[in-house]
């Protein structure tokens, strides 16, 4: 007999699922925040929890698998005596990361996983503190309920079913959900499930998942936009007339499922410290800012260029994909407009500039 | 980890740190390219990049000079011979040195622009008789901002045609006076079978390109080594990138052909 790899779970039941898997792992799922209702973000499981599928979070869940701060290493340094040569130790690494499940995101979000392992796994070299975490780590995503005038996954090679970078999808169906199984982790979590989808609830879905994908079958592709980006790379005029009111605030990075650009920071309290990894964004000032003054990318027309550029061009070119994944938060949550999309579809028009 | 074994002062701002590794499995097994950098850490400051100037062909240390520029480079100028720091090396490309066999040689270094140089240079200097002539032309803005001024000799007496250079007349200076550039024109060295190889202040390097095209070197005849600010060393921090090269694990050594095909973002 193969390997059961659907399952069908009703609403009813979702929460007695997600009781037993929080105790196997850390779940984070979407859900209000209870400040800020109308804010829906991933959040630690708590039983009793009101789960909300329809909202894409503002937070992308990227933090589970690459935190805000982390630390790298531990050391204590210091001198026996005044004339003791200055000893340091490195002392022992941070424990096992503890197994995470991420719980009905988006395909968007899960494709962002996509591209973080592109960047962190698969180029010259592993990142051993994010293998760690990505080797223990679940992706459960379910069908996009309703892309909004923001999303564009579709103008990146994703559509709303995508199943890419999921162990398991879920597609929701009346009265509850089926669940497939993508990978062997996938399998492991839906084996352990009771219910077989009925042959009707098998038809239902295939059906939600058939007309999801097809829902931005219509949109403007930006996955060859490389030659457009070359082209217009030396063209300052455009950069800067597209870039003027970018307050380089570095929320769209921050927000973005697939940005990874970070720092190294050291932090000592008396003999002992650490060093942290931390977010940092390529829309910042000191970002490039060398100790000499110079800096390669003086203004914001340089480093939003070179944020199109690694993610239409640089990373397309080296990885075969766009470091994008469409879930729009990049320009939902502008606080001036800028739109990613509008500036990449421009660049392959002829449009006169003006210096 | 490694231990500070010796520190020479270069010029009123660069210190050369010799280095050995705690670790003595990592020191006998310890390998690296002409050209490749390492990261130095003052931990509980930071890290930062420098080029490996001792060559592979001599193992007693791991050499690296440090211009007192930034924070990290300030706390290294305070440590002293014993004290700790960290090393992750080697990173980076390097020279291609192999394909440099049976050729002439001309460097051209500016300033601290002389230590990715000299990695190179030594190790021709011990296998001088895979290499035709070695022209080096270097130059400082004083004689006192000449780096390595201890070796000069020894490298003339492997046979080495060292033109030295500074930016005007001092008392006592008997060698060149004049800008880099204007001195690679005087000295015309001919392009015929030879690599040109510089380093030094970006203004240096552009007028140094420009010169040796007028003498007739092709791009490919030429190698340079580019410098961003870096973090992580591996590609991914998101700094050093020109377009889709990453400075610290595609360069840092480029040869003219590269460059060209660079978008202008230096």
């Amino acid at each position: 007999m193969a390997m059961k790899s659907a399952s069908f779970v009703s609403s009813a039941d979702l929460s007695g699922l997600l009781v037993r898997l929080a105790e196997k792992a850390e779940l984070w799922v979407p859900a209000p925040e209870d400040t800020a209702p109308h804010r829906v973000t991933f959040r630690p499981f708590q039983a009793g929890m009101d789960l909300d599928g329809h909202r894409l979070p503002v937070t992308s869940p990227k933090k589970l698998l690459f935190p805000q701060g982390e630390e790298l290493l531990r050391f204590r340094t210091g001198r026996s005596s005044s004339e003791a040569a200055m000893e340091t130790v490195l002392l022992e690494e941070s424990a096992d990361p503890r197994p995470t499940i991420v719980f009905g995101c988006r395909p968007c979000d899960a494709r962002g996983f996509v591209v973080f392992d592109r960047a962190f796994l698969q180029g010259p070299f592993v990142d051993p503190y994010y293998k760690a975490r990505r080797d223990k780590n679940l992706v459960v995503s379910m069908v996009c309920p309703g892309p909004d005038a923001a999303c564009f996954c579709g103008a990146v090679g994703s559509h709303p079913a995508d199943t890419q970078g999921s162990d398991v999808q879920m597609i929701p169906v009346s009265e509850g959900y089926v669940l497939h199984a993508l990978t062997e982790k996938g399998q492991e979590l839906v084996r352990h499930l009771e219910n077989a989808p009925s042959q009707a609830q098998e038809q239902e879905a295939r059906h939600v998942w058939e007309s999801a994908r097809r829902s931005v079958e219509n949109v403007v592709s930006l996955m060859d936009s490389a030659p457009h980006f070359r082209k217009r790379f030396a063209d300052a005029a455009f950069w800067r007339l597209h870039t003027e009111r970018c307050l380089s605030c570095g929320v769209c990075t921050f927000l973005c499922p697939t940005c990874y650009c970070f720092t190294i920071t050291d932090e000592t309290d008396g003999v002992q410290g650490q060093r942290l990894r931390s977010w940092d964004a390529c829309m910042f000032h000191h970002f490039t800012q060398e100790a000499s003054g110079h800096n390669p990318r003086p203004t914001k027309a340089e480093r939003f260029r070179n944020r199109v550029g690694h993610k239409f061009s640089y990373f397309a070119e080296k990885h075969g994909h766009p470091a994008c994944c469409g879930c729009g938060r990049c320009l939902r949550h502008c606080p001036v407009a800028m739109d990613i999309r509008a500036i990449v579809r421009a660049m392959g028009e002829t449009e006169d500039v003006h210096a | 980890m490694a231990v500070i074994r010796d520190i020479v002062q270069e010029t009123p701002t660069i210190r050369t740190f010799r280095l050995a590794w705690k670790d003595p499995a990592i020191s006998a097994n310890f390998s690296f390219q002409p050209g490749q950098v390492g990261q130095i850490s003052v931990f509980g400051v930071g890290e930062s990049t420098f080029v490996i100037n001792s060559p592979p062909t001599r193992r007693e240390y791991l050499q690296f000079s440090v211009m007192r520029t930034g924070e990290v480079t300030r706390a290294l100028h305070q440590l002293n011979v014993g004290d700790t720091v960290g090393v992750r090396a080697p990173l980076g490309n390097s020279f291609p040195y192999t394909t440099m066999k049976g050729r002439d040689i001309l460097f051209i270094g500016g300033g601290i622009g002389m230590a990715p140089l000299r990695t190179l240079l030594l190790t021709m200097i011990d296998n001088r008789a895979d290499f035709g002539d070695i022209t080096v032309i270097y130059g400082a803005r004083s004689p006192e901002d000449l780096c390595y001024r201890y070796e000069f000799d020894a490298w003339r007496a492997a046979g080495v045609n060292l033109v030295l250079t500074v930016d005007r007349e001092f008392p006592g200076w008997t060698e060149r006076v004049g800008f880099v550039p204007t001195i690679l024109a005087e000295e015309a060295p001919n392009p015929y079978n030879r690599v040109a190889i510089t380093c030094g202040p970006p203004i240096m390097i552009k007028f140094v390109l420009a010169g040796l095209k007028e003498l007739g070197y092709e791009d490919e005849q030429i190698y340079t080594t580019l410098e961003r600010r870096m973090k992580c060393g591996i590609g991914l921090c998101g700094r050093c990138n020109i377009g889709g090269t990453y400075v610290c694990v595609d360069g840092p050594v480029f040869s003219g052909t590269a460059l060209r095909a660079m978008p202008p973002e230096l």
